[in-house]
């Protein structure tokens, strides 16, 4: 399946994109997309707990199981206001 | 209305058209200052996952609708490149009494703080830049 990542502020710099685009298998969980970005970015793999993540727009926890078409984020800390 | 807005915030639109049981309304602006923990600051970028954050303040206003039934509230965040004296967010709300108003607005923008996905970049006079991390005072 595939699903669609976006990346914003501090997060887009340190991967270098505003989005991607991945095959994952079925089951995977935001959790374990998280842990495998920490493969990838070095800033990732500093964190000792997964920042907040959305999937779909909508805030979710580390145990949610992806959908093929998914769009995720992985949130840093906001800051509006 | 939409909550974001890339053009200045049109506070006197945001005033308009209050009901006629409206006793009160409260305004709060936040606004771009010039120095923030000590250093000076000449301009803020904001930006935002939009679609999500435009689902996250809708959230807050029916939450808040719940909790202060009699209350009617508006709320709009700007983003983009802001410079010192400008408002980054306006809330306000109306009310028959000025005790529902004042915490509705309060309840609203701190919530908005603590959930919207909204991050803002700092610049400072020597042409520098980071991105504000509040969690991280």
């Amino acid at each position: 399946m595939q699903i669609r990542i976006l990346h914003f502020a501090s997060f887009r710099d340190a991967v270098g994109r505003d989005a991607d685009v991945r095959e994952l298998s079925e089951g995977t969980r935001v959790r374990d997309l998280w842990a495998s970005l920490g493969h990838e970015v070095p800033l990732f793999a500093r964190f000792r707990a997964m920042p907040p993540a959305a999937v779909n727009r909508e805030y979710v926890s580390g145990e949610t199981v992806l959908q093929d078409g998914d769009e995720v984020a992985f949130l840093p800390p906001v800051a509006g206001g | 209305m939409s909550y974001l807005t890339s053009s200045p915030i049109d506070v006197a639109s945001l005033l308009l058209e209050a009901r006629d049981s409206d006793g009160a309304l409260c305004l709060f602006l936040g606004v771009v200052r010039n120095e923030n923990e000590g250093r000076p600051t000449t301009g803020i970028q904001y930006e935002a996952y939009g679609s999500m954050a435009e689902t996250e303040m809708e959230r807050i206003a029916r939450l808040l609708a719940t909790e202060f039934p009699d209350v009617e509230l508006r709320m709009q965040h700007r983003v983009g490149r802001l410079s010192v004296g400008e408002a980054s967010v306006a809330v306000v709300a109306l009310s028959p009494h000025r005790s529902e108003a004042f915490a509705a607005c309060r309840a609203a923008i701190d919530r908005i703080k603590t959930t919207v996905p909204i991050w803002k970049k700092e610049f400072h006079p020597d042409g520098s830049s980071h991105w504000v991390d509040p969690t991280k005072k």
